[in-house]
């Protein structure tokens, strides 16, 4: 489908996207934004943190922080006993890997199929969307790299 | 040019030049104190320096910079005209530097008119921060200002100007071509003509050469210098290497006879011995901090007229250049106070009885993977009391918390934000970048720094400081599962506790509190700081039974001793520290994080914050303070009261609240002093006395003997005891009353009788014989209400163990208003007693104001009063009090209360 994707999105401006699967739904990141997809292993818990830090690990020699974005999205936790994924991304210098449950492909995506978020999405997807694409069988929610890592809030605040 | 010079020169040059990128940003952020306070501190630094170093040109712009940017931290609103002319003044202090650089000296001239145009902004920005409406009139630029920023290497009209009027008259022509500022923009160095006219360049390694190539026939450098961040890099990398190395090793040693070996083998030596090397680059003697002092304790000596001898020692100790450069600035204004306000003047030191030369010591070793510097002086000393007063005009503490610190503690507050003691803001220090600023920069690189002052015989300061950043000694501890990693730095001591052995750790009131040689050490399991408890085996809720198996690091920080239960401890390790990511940042229990030599990353804790977590949690626990906001809150006669137990005559435990104890001092047996037939230590100045539990005591033959402390606003006395034994917070009911003098009487107290002591028996004591052995009323058996008002924390503590022993159930406010908030949130007593003199509303006003009330009108009030002159006794009944007692009259108030007791049984009880 990606063949036939990338044609029907080519009207406007198009960007690519690194497609990933979170409880079945598939969500999209900016591929310039993400640096490489890893396995979470050997993750360190760090106690006191927010609920959605599920710890930091060691990819090769650097230490990442790992965001479980089952919990960022409020989604229960995995249990289709399936290896979990990450993506690894670089933010202010930083190194994060946000955990899905499976990466899918790269799609190139334009205007003609992008919709804002439905004003009916629960507030914890929409905080960290961008918009949707309608794509052909499902819908692939734009991921929002800064809003994911604003654990704290800072910005919403700054705002 | 000699080498303070030079490295002045290279320094002041980068300085500035981070100044200029500061001061384009801030005009872009003016709210943004950040860069603010870096600007000015780095112009600080500048100014300073160039004090030191004679440049009175340079100084005096600095000066003027410093105070307009001075005004902007206050909070003036920077105007783009202010920030103009800052960087003119910044381009002005290169082009000075600059013709220092290549003459040796600063060039004649004038900046009077940036100077006065500095001032005058500085004014401006003062009038506009003192609300004065001042229209922001456009500067009266001279009009022999340029209006683009000087170039390095021109020359201000300004200067060109100062230099005409300077020269000699008949010599015009040559003048203008000669004077020390080369008059032409762009100009071809005349002094120095074998050097390339080449200007500053940014790029440290090019300046270098520079400079070389001007000394001529210097000896040839066998260093260079190297970007700092090139050698983290390369440690980074050296890092990563080991680990690679170690999982290497790990691999191969599974398997046998494997080609591998050897040259795995070589790649580990080199491996090592790369990583010593690159630590090796990062090393440097501390003297080379320590280069400067000796001029700037000459210098200082000359602007001060003080005779000061600087004396340096284990200036080859070696540490991290990058901590080097850290402590570097503390270091100097550190030797610079202790030359400015800790030596005495000549004329005070021979009045003082000393050798008119002043020393400072300042010496560094090596102790245990750190480093240790001590600036000592024999000067005069810390000012207590000028500090204290200090202290509360700004704010930072009150009195009352005064009341309670040591006289340590006091002085460090000298660390505190904003507390400059210099009287006057001089050109040497106390501009209010003062030792908060040293302290702000030791704590960032791990370090701690401590000080003792002896009034009289001078000050030392202790820096504690880590050899390096990039890597930690830290210990390798497991609590429930995961492992954390505790910097070396602060562990003193590892404990491993038995329930059979001298060290257990046992509860006090959900405390745990740990035995080490006859102390109690406050101790706190990790799991329960994390938030694991779900999980955790250290202390088990069990009927108080304590998992005895336990390990307990005994941390330092500060002046702050506690343990932290664990669960395993394994090794020190070296570890490499990296800083937890931004999203991680606000735990403030952990400082950063490793990746140890397994390839898997722990946390490091951070000392600090537990140390913040343990003293959060005791407040937590210790209600103290009346909480004016609800009404409710004000009862306090359920809390639990912190007891002080002790021993003193015999072996049976005896308590005070400690909230009555001011504090607690061991002092030496030799100064106890006898007279009038009485013990008197001089304490603070003032003659003490001091007291027995009983009076045929006496103090220990030798040694010290610990004293509480007990003070009030005018009177201080000592209570002598054999031995402190603990600090209990429980709730302080005194079961049996006692008709023995002193005594209020017993009570259980972490499950052992206690003998609770009566201060009030023995402060009259201390003061005055005139009371008589007290007899103590039979207790009542219906539980009266009695609500106590007194401001003084003192009183109220002395008389709620005396009331409640007498029977009643005693609540107690701090304040008449507090007492009203009692009244409208409906709670009704049988009897008040309050104090007279109070702040706000007096008792006088107090009873008027109840007077008339419905519910509270009846109710009988005792006036309490230190003075008993019959003026005040007339007017206090007058008010409306039913009875007036002395303050230290207890008998008289149990007397009274219980007169005035069934006039309220029959009106008010419900």
């Amino acid at each position: 489908m990606s063949e036939e994707k990338k044609k029907k999105g080519q009207e406007g401006p198009t960007s690519e996207f690194v497609t990933v699967e979170i409880a079945g739904q598939l969500f999209g990141l900016p591929i310039a934004q993400v640096e490489d997809v890893f396995m979470p292993d050997a993750i360190t818990e760090v106690p006191l943190s927010n609920p959605e830090v599920a710890g930091v690990l060691n990819l090769r020699g650097r230490i990442v922080t790992a965001i479980d974005m089952r919990r960022r999205l409020g989604l229960g936790p995995r249990e289709d006993g399936n290896v979990a994924m990450a993506v690894g991304i670089e933010y202010n210098q930083e190194s994060y890997g946000l955990i899905i449950d499976k990466v899918g492909e790269v799609l190139r995506l334009g205007p003609s199929t992008y919709e804002k978020n439905p004003a009916n999405l629960d507030v914890r997807w929409s905080s960290i969307s961008e918009g949707v694409h309608r794509l052909e069988g499902q819908l692939l929610m734009l991921l929002d790299v800064d809003r994911i890592l604003d654990v704290n809030g800072e910005r919403a605040n700054a705002a | 040019m000699d080498d303070l010079l030079s490295e002045f020169l290279t320094e002041t040059a980068e300085s500035l030049d981070v100044v200029d990128v500061e001061l384009v940003k801030f005009e872009q952020e003016p709210n943004n104190s950040e860069i603010l306070d870096n600007i000015f501190r780095l112009v600080h630094t500048i100014k300073g320096t160039c004090g030191f170093l004679g440049l009175p040109r340079l100084e005096s712009l600095a000066h003027s910079a410093e105070s307009l940017m001075g005004k902007y931290r206050d909070g003036a609103t920077p105007t783009e005209d202010g920030v103009s002319i800052i960087l003119e003044t910044i381009d002005r202090l290169k082009e000075i530097l600059e013709q220092l650089e290549q003459q040796g000296a600063e060039p004649d001239g004038s900046d009077e008119t940036l100077i006065a145009q500095l001032d005058a902004m500085s004014q401006e920005a003062m009038d506009a921060l003192n609300g004065v409406s001042a229209e922001p009139e456009p500067q009266p630029k001279p009009e022999n200002v340029l209006e683009r920023d000087i170039k390095p290497g021109e020359v201000s009209l300004d200067e060109l100007e100062a230099a005409f009027q300077s020269a000699p008259g008949p010599e015009d022509e040559l003048s203008a071509a000669s004077p020390e500022p080369t008059p032409e923009p762009e100009p071809e160095p005349v002094s120095v003509p074998e050097v390339s006219a080449a200007p500053v360049k940014k790029e440290p390694v090019v300046k270098k050469e520079d400079v070389k190539a001007k000394e001529g026939g210097a000896v040839k450098a066998q260093t260079i210098r190297v970007n700092v961040e090139t050698l983290e890099e390369l440690m980074t990398m050296v890092s990563e290497l080991v680990l690679t190395r170690n999982q290497l090793l790990e691999m191969v040693r599974r398997l046998d006879d494997s080609e591998f070996k050897v040259p795995l083998q070589r790649l580990s030596n080199v491996t090592a011995e790369l990583q010593q090397g690159v630590m090796q680059t990062r090393m440097q003697p501390i003297g080379n901090a320590w280069q400067k002092l000796p001029r700037i304790v000459r210098d200082l000596s000359k602007e001060l007229d003080k005779q000061i001898n600087l004396e340096m020692i284990g200036a080859e100790t070696e540490l991290d250049r990058q901590v080097l450069d850290q402590i570097k600035d503390p270091l100097t204004h550190m030797v610079r106070n202790s030359g400015d306000h800790g030596l005495e003047t000549t004329a005070g030191r021979l009045a003082a009885d000393k050798p008119e030369v002043g020393n400072i010591t300042l010496s560094a070793y090596h102790e245990g993977g750190h480093i240790i510097i001590k600036i000592a002086d024999d000067g005069q000393g810390l000012p207590t009391d000028k500090i204290k007063a200090k202290v509360i005009s700004n704010g930072i503490a009150t009195e009352a918390e005064l009341e309670e610190m040591s006289e340590n503690q006091i002085h460090k507050l000298i660390f505190h934000a904003g507390l400059s003691t210099a009287e006057k803001v001089t050109n040497v220090s106390g501009r209010g970048v003062g030792m908060d600023v040293v302290r702000t920069n030791i704590e960032l690189i791990g370090g701690t720094i401590d000080l003792t002052s002896v009034e009289g015989e001078g000050t030392t300061f202790i820096i504690k400081i880590p050899l390096t950043l990039a890597i930690v000694s830290a210990l390798i501890v497991e609590s429930s599962g995961q492992r954390f990693a505790i910097p070396q730095l602060a562990v003193v001591e590892l404990v491993k506790s038995h329930a059979k052995a001298e060290h257990r750790i046992e509860m006090i009131n959900d405390s745990p509190v740990l035995r080490l040689r006859n102390k109690l050490l406050p101790v706190i399991s990790m799991s329960r700081l994390l938030g694991q408890e779900d999980t955790c085996k250290t202390i088990d809720g069990e009927e108080g039974q304590i998992d005895q198996n336990v390990f307990v690091v005994v941390v330092q920080v500060g002046g702050q001793t506690f343990g932290i239960v664990v669960d395993a401890v394994f090794h020190t390790e070296e570890i490499v520290v990296k800083p937890m990511s931004n999203m991680l940042r606000d735990i403030t229990l952990f400082s950063g994080n490793t990746i140890l030599g397994d390839g898997s990353v722990i946390l490091i804790v951070d000392p600090n914050g537990i140390a913040q977590a343990v003293a959060n949690e005791r407040t937590g626990q210790d209600v103290q303070h009346v909480d004016k906001a609800e009404a409710s809150d004000l009862i306090q006669n359920d809390e639990k009261t912190a007891m002080l137990v002790f021993r003193a005559g015999s072996e049976d435990l005896k308590a005070v609240p400690l909230s009555l104890v001011t504090r607690l001092e061991e002092i030496e047996v030799e100064k106890i002093e006898r007279s009038n037939n009485r013990d008197l230590v001089q304490y603070r100045g003032k003659l003490m006395p001091l007291l027995y539990i009983e009076d045929n005591l006496s103090h220990n033959e030798s040694g010290v003997q610990p004293i509480l402390v007990f003070a009030d606003e005018a009177h201080s006395m000592g209570l002598v005891v054999d031995e402190i034994v603990d600090i209990v917070e429980d709730r302080l009911s005194i079961e049996i009353s006692s008709d023995k003098a002193g005594v209020v009487g017993s009570a259980v107290i972490k499950g052992r009788a206690t003998e609770v002591i009566d201060v009030g028996y023995y402060l009259p004591k201390a003061f005055d014989d005139w009371l008589e052995k007290r007899d103590i009323p039979n207790p009542v058996k219906r539980d009266l209400q009695l609500l106590l008002v007194d401001d003084s924390a003192f009183f109220r503590n002395m008389l709620a163990p005396l009331l409640s022993s007498a029977g009643y159930n005693v609540t107690m406010v701090e304040s008449a208003t507090d007492a009203l908030k009692l009244k409208d949130a409906g709670e009704s007593y049988d009897v008040i007693v309050s104090d007279i003199e109070m702040p706000e509303m007096d008792g006088i006003a107090f009873a008027e104001h109840l007077k008339g009330d419905s519910t509270w009108g009846k109710i009988p009030i005792i006036a309490l009063s230190s003075h008993t002159n019959p003026d005040v006794i007339a007017r206090g009944r007058a008010a409306g009090f039913t009875d007036y007692v002395a303050k230290f009259d207890r008998e008289g108030l149990i007397e009274s209360i219980r007169e005035c007791k069934p006039m309220s049984e029959g009106e008010v009880a419900a």
